[in-house]
């Protein structure tokens, strides 16, 4: 096993060098620049700014000078957030988005395989199609919907929760509630598909000739094998909502890496664009890699090489 | 009710409510079985072989229920028994081998584990004696370095192995009845071999009665004493395993015998199918059920069930061909009418 997490860390290193590659020119392919606001600048001003950030220079050559400070660990300044280094804005930001998306993903895992276990046991009963409309509902809502409804009632209207900020435990109940929704009304689709796949196979037959009861063969031998798909798409879920939502952490006004990732592209903060998008890369590689090696735990045909 | 039979099977209807309508799966199916005896079950896919064993057991699909009739095994009422109660007979008094041991086996737990489930659930062993009993059962069922396998997971075994951990598994605790789906169909044919010599030794040290459901006539005959032929949830024909094989007195147990391929014939002999399809449960009909791919089909076949014709007890066919007497009767009202 450990040489195949060798193996997949070189590939992932390789991938994480193509990511940075193609956005670096892509990035600088599209017209515009850092110092393109609103505000007219002088050709002199803006000549000075582009030589102090090493714009000046041919594209080759910048990209030279960027992959050389990203194999240090230096992923440059922020242009528009003077004083602030790329890995200082991540090393802030990030922790404040994994908090949010992590307890979202641990909200989504602990009702999403419940609920589908249950409809999937339940299949053709009231409950199984309860179950079934609320999680394609729950899917089908944008989370910028579910989260203002959910402001104004629970804190314009009834006053019981704070709008904004992570400054108290209860704050963080609407940002997880809106960022848990999708993932868990998916996670319960997921698990009600592959549990009845697995409530149909021979050894569930097998488990319950042995006079196992329904609710122990359902946790003890049905659950295990039908998991798998979750873990599957927990891996990138991992990825997507620990690094952050620009929706719900512009709506709860949270200082989370998604809201610094979106800024960024559109000031043209081109250093934060390059380090916001290296970290993601890397990130779900490395949550890919983890998936992996989950895998071997649950199923034991599994092997890595 | 009579307690010398192990399984007493009385005019059991059993029936599944799909959303298409009622698929009467089991019609006035009545089995005797005595302690320690074998019987074969034999018929085609959907005779109800299979539903009717599964039912000694209590072992229905969530959509099935008996209608009519009873069931004792062991001296239980099956049908009247709450699924608790099934629960600890399952496993302990009865137990069974399921067709393809590739898929019958949990693909995440261990050997051992899965063996050992069944042990701790109907008896008080615990730790070392469980796994104790886990390696006499592999080494019974002539599994090399129990210690090893005990370890192992289901895809670390070959298909005959595999299906010698289900019968370990099936005998954990010593059932009275054990109840043989289909055992080797999904074998090679030299592991079959091997698998039903084991099943009798077992049979022979144990002292179990077996049910051995299939449709490999050459199967039952070298291994059991009775032999029921079920077409359309019907036995059409039951008797001793010589009668059936050398007086077959229904033209589907005689259709059956004629497609067995024989060692002693030409080569160029061809075998005889039995023509047709089986009959729609959803809407059996009024006649014998099997008179639509009958080669001596009459005309009261299709109108009236033929009832029981006893020869040599116990051995019974329902066939019309069977009851002159009462041929001519109907015939004679035929005419009439």
């Amino acid at each position: 096993m450990s040489k195949y997490i060798v193996k997949r860390i070189i590939f992932g290193l390789a991938t994480a060098f193509v990511v940075a590659t193609l956005t670096f020119f892509i990035m600088n392919l599209v017209p515009g620049g850092p110092f393109l606001s609103e505000k007219a600048i002088t050709p002199q001003a803006q000549a000075a700014l582009e030589a102090k950030y090493g714009m000046d220079k041919p594209l080759f050559e910048q990209y030279l000078t960027y992959m050389g400070d990203l194999l240090h660990g230096d992923l440059g300044s922020s242009v528009k957030k003077r004083g602030y280094t790329v890995n200082r804005i991540i090393a802030e930001r990030f922790p404040v988005s994994a908090r949010i998306g992590g307890l979202a993903i641990v909200v989504a895992f602990c009702i999403g395989v419940p609920l589908g276990s249950i409809a999937a046991y339940k299949r053709g009963k009231i409950l199984d199609n309860i179950i079934i409309v609320f999680s394609t509902a729950g899917i089908a809502i944008p989370s910028f919907l579910s989260s203002t409804l959910m402001m104004y009632f629970l804190s314009t209207k009834w006053k019981l929760l704070p709008s904004l900020g992570l400054n108290s435990p209860a704050s963080y109940i609407m940002p997880v509630a809106a960022l848990a929704l999708y993932p868990t009304c998916y996670i319960a689709r997921l698990m009600r598909s592959s549990m009845l796949d697995v409530i149909g196979q021979d050894y569930m037959r097998t488990a319950r000739a042995k006079g196992v009861s329904t609710v122990s063969s359902i946790f003890k031998h049905a659950l295990r094998n039908a998991i798998l798909p979750v873990v599957t798409y927990l891996g990138p879920l991992m990825a997507s909502l620990m690094t952050g939502s620009f929706i719900i952490e512009k709506i709860f006004t949270i200082p989370g890496l998604g809201h610094e990732f979106v800024t960024a592209i559109t000031s043209r903060d081109y250093p934060l664009i390059m380090g916001t998008t290296i970290f993601l890369a890397t990130f779900l590689i490395i949550m890919n890699v983890v998936v992996d090696i989950v895998y071997v735990f649950v199923d034991p045909r599994i092997k890595l090489r | 009710m009579n307690d010398e039979y192990l399984v007493d099977i009385q005019h059991e209807r059993l029936s599944f409510f799909t959303p298409a309508g009622e698929v009467k799966a089991l019609n006035d199916v009545t089995i005797q079985m005595k302690a320690g005896e074998v019987l074969g079950i034999v018929g085609e896919s959907g005779s109800g072989k299979s539903v009717t064993a599964y039912s000694i057991m209590g072992l229905t699909a969530d959509n099935g229920r008996i209608v009519g009739g009873t069931v004792t095994f062991n001296g239980h009422r099956i049908d009247q028994m709450p699924e608790t109660e099934l629960r600890k007979i399952r496993g302990k008094e009865v137990s069974i081998i399921f067709q393809d041991p590739m898929t019958s086996l949990n693909p995440v737990y261990t050997i051992g584990n899965q063996i050992g489930e069944a042990i701790k659930l109907h008896t008080d062993k615990t730790g070392d004696e469980v796994t104790e009993r886990i390696k006499e059962l592999l080494r019974l069922v002539g599994i090399n370095e129990p210690e090893k396998r005990i370890r192992q997971y289901p895809h670390e075994l070959s298909g005959g192995m595999r299906q010698r951990v289900v019968i370990a598994m099936a005998l954990a605790c010593e059932p009275k009845l054990l109840i043989a789906d289909e055992p080797t169909t999904a074998l090679d044919v030299t592991i079959q071999a091997q698998i039903l010599e084991l099943m009798q030794d077992l049979q022979k040290q144990l002292g179990m009665g077996i049910i051995m459901i299939t449709h490999d006539l050459g199967v039952v005959a070298s291994m059991c004493d009775h032999i029921a032929v079920m077409y359309a949830g019907e036995i059409v024909e039951y008797g001793r395993t010589d009668d059936i094989f050398y007086n077959p007195r229904h033209e589907y147990t005689k259709g059956l015998i004629r497609s067995i391929p024989k060692f002693y014939e030409q080569e160029y002999e061809r075998l005889i199918p039995i023509e047709g399809q089986p009959v729609d449960l959803l809407n059996p009909p009024a006649g014998c059920p099997f008179a639509p791919r009958c080669d001596s089909c009459m005309k009261i076949c299709l109108k009236q069930k033929p009832d029981k014709s006893v020869f040599d007890e116990p051995h019974y066919a329902r066939c019309w061909l069977n009851d002159k007497e009462l041929f001519e009767e109907s015939t004679k009202g035929s005419t009439n009418e």
